[in-house]
C-alpha cells in the first residue's frame, strides 16, 4: 500500500493490501461474533431462568463485564497464550486465532447481558402459559430465545460493533502482521502515527461503512421479521 | 422437542379425575386467599364458578391446573399429588400468545403434548377448524383480535387433548358476539366429554353453560350445587344477595 496514494484511489482500484485489511478484520470480528453469540445467547437465557446462589452476584459481574476494556483482555490472552503461558505450545499469539479468542471474550458479556435481561422479561410473560403447556426447562430456554429473537438482534449487533471497533485487543495478540493480523482498526493506528492522514483516515471511512452496512442487512431483517411475528 | 416417549405418558391410561381440593388454603403476603376451600370435580356437566371479584376464582383454576401449591391442604389428580400438567389444560383470562403464526401456536401446544411431528400438521388444521381460525392460520397470532386470540387459546388448551379444561373468565373481554362463539366452542367441547372447569361472573353464561355451580366469597366456597337448583333456589343469603345483583364482598 503506497503511502502516496488517497484512500479513495485504494479503494476503487481494488488494492489487494486494502483488500486483505478488510478481510481480516470482517473474518476475524465475524467468526468472534458467531462463536460469542453460541455461548452469550445461552448463557444470558440460563442465568435468566435458573435460580441458584449467587446468582445475583453474577448478574452484576455480567453486566459490568460490558465494560471490560479491550487492552486489558488483549493483555490476558497474551499472557495465556505467550510461549511462557500456560497455552503458550499451540503457538496461538500473533494469529487470527487470538485476535477471535480475545474478541470473543470481550463480546460474550455485550450479547449476553442483554439476552439474560429479554428473556427474563419475556419469561415473566409467558411463564404461566408454558408451565401449563408442560414445557421443560431446555424448551423454555429455546421458546424464550425465538420469542425474543426481536430484541436479541440489537444484542447480537452491539457485539458486533464492539468487536469490528476494538483495536487494543487485536494489537496486542495480533502484532498487527500485514497481511496476516493486520486489521482496519490496527491499519488506522499504524497510518496515524506513520503521519499518513490520508491514508488512515480513508480506512476509518471504510469501517464505518462496513459497520453501517452490516447494521443495515440486520435492520431489514429484524424488520421483516417483526412483521412476521406481529 | 418433546418426542414420542412424552407422547406415551400424555396417552398413557392415567386420569386427572377427580379432581380434589381437600382443605385447600393460599395465603399471598399475609393475605388471605383462599381459605379451606374444598371441592371435588367429576366427570359431567360443565362446572361453573361463581363470585365477585376478589372472591379467589382465579387462584383456585390455578391450584387445580397446578400452576401453584396450596400454602395448606392438599389438591390432588386421580387420587396423585403430581403437579405435572398431564391431562388438563387452561385458558387464561388474558392469554398470551407466542410471537408466531396462529398455526405455529398451536403447532407447538402439539408438539409438547408430545404429539409426533407427521401428525401435526393435520391436527393443527383440524383445532383452527375446530374454533373457527382456518381463514386466518398464517396471520400472526398477536395481530388476532381479542375474540380470536382467546379462541387461539383454546385451540391450544384442545390441542393437549384435555380430560380437564379449565377457563379463567375468558369472555369477561369479549363482545357478544365473540362471546358466543367462544361459549359454542365450550359446549362442544363439553359435548365431547372434556370436563369444563370455569370462572364467570356473568350469570347469563351461567345459564346457558353450567350443569353445576360453585359459588365462592373471600376465598372459601359458600355453595355448590345444580345450577337451576342455586340460580332459582340459593341457600345461602350471600349466594341471594349475589344473584340479585347486590354488592357483597
Amino acid at each position: 500500500m503506497a503511502d502516496d496514494s488517497s484512500a479513495w484511489q485504494l479503494i476503487l482500484a481494488g488494492d489487494p493490501v486494502l483488500l486483505s485489511i478488510v478481510r481480516v478484520s470482517l473474518a476475524v470480528s465475524l467468526s468472534a461474533l458467531a462463536l460469542a453469540s453460541l455461548v452469550g445467547l445461552p448463557l444470558g437465557a440460563m442465568l435468566a431462568l435458573l435460580r441458584f446462589p449467587g446468582r445475583g452476584i453474577l448478574v452484576v459481574l455480567l453486566n459490568a463485564l460490558m465494560g471490560l476494556p479491550p487492552v486489558v483482555v488483549g493483555l490476558a490472552v497474551y499472557l495465556l497464550l505467550s510461549r511462557s503461558g500456560p497455552l503458550g505450545a499451540f503457538g496461538l499469539l500473533f494469529t487470527p486465532t487470538a485476535m477471535v479468542i480475545a474478541q470473543t471474550i470481550i463480546i460474550i458479556p455485550i450479547i449476553a447481558a442483554p439476552t439474560r435481561q429479554s428473556v427474563e422479561d419475556f419469561w415473566h410473560e409467558y411463564r404461566d402459559e408454558l408451565t401449563a403447556m408442560g414445557v421443560g426447562p431446555i424448551g423454555r430456554m429455546m421458546t424464550l430465545l425465538w420469542d425474543a429473537r426481536i430484541s436479541l438482534f440489537t444484542a447480537v449487533l452491539a457485539g458486533f460493533g464492539r468487536a469490528a471497533a476494538e483495536v487494543g485487543a487485536v494489537m496486542i495478540v495480533g502484532g498487527n502482521i500485514e497481511g496476516f493480523t493486520r486489521t482496519m482498526t490496527t491499519a488506522v493506528v499504524l497510518e496515524t502515527s506513520k503521519g499518513n492522514l490520508p491514508l488512515a483516515m480513508g480506512l476509518g471511512i471504510i469501517l464505518v461503512a462496513l459497520v453501517i452496512a452490516i447494521n443495515a442487512v440486520v435492520w431489514t431483517t429484524r424488520t421483516w421479521s417483526e412483521r412476521q411475528a406481529g | 422437542m418433546v418426542g414420542t416417549a412424552g407422547g406415551l405418558t400424555v396417552r398413557a391410561p392415567v386420569t386427572d379425575l377427580p379432581l380434589v381440593l381437600d382443605q385447600v388454603s393460599l395465603d399471598a403476603g399475609g393475605a388471605k386467599i383462599l381459605d379451606r376451600a374444598s371441592l371435588t370435580i367429576t366427570a359431567g356437566a360443565p362446572t361453573l364458578i361463581v363470585g365477585p371479584n376478589g372472591a379467589g376464582k382465579t387462584s383456585l383454576l390455578r391450584l387445580c391446573m397446578g400452576l401453584l401449591s396450596p400454602s395448606a391442604g392438599a389438591v390432588t389428580w386421580g387420587g396423585r399429588d403430581d403437579r405435572a400438567p398431564v391431562r388438563r389444560a387452561i385458558v387464561f383470562q388474558r392469554p398470551v400468545m407466542l410471537r408466531r403464526r396462529a398455526s405455529a401456536n398451536v403447532a407447538y401446544a402439539l408438539a409438547h403434548a408430545g404429539v409426533p411431528r407427521h401428525a401435526r400438521a393435520a391436527r393443527v388444521s383440524e383445532l383452527l377448524d375446530r374454533v373457527g381460525l382456518a381463514e386466518l392460520s398464517e396471520r400472526p397470532a398477536r395481530r388476532l383480535s381479542g375474540g380470536e386470540q382467546q379462541r387461539l387459546a383454546l385451540a391450544r388448551a384442545l390441542a393437549r387433548d384435555p380430560e380437564i379444561l379449565l377457563l379463567d373468565e375468558p369472555t369477561a373481554n369479549l363482545d357478544t358476539a365473540a362471546t358466543r362463539s367462544v361459549e359454542e366452542i365450550v359446549l362442544r367441547a363439553a359435548q365431547g366429554g372434556i370436563k369444563i372447569v370455569m370462572a364467570s361472573h356473568d350469570l347469563g353464561q351461567v345459564r346457558r353453560l353450567a350443569g353445576d355451580v360453585v359459588f365462592m366469597l373471600r376465598g372459601s366456597v359458600r355453595e355448590q350445587g345444580g345450577a337451576a337448583e342455586f340460580l332459582d333456589h340459593p341457600s345461602t343469603l350471600e349466594a341471594r344477595n349475589f344473584l340479585r345483583g347486590d354488592l357483597v364482598f
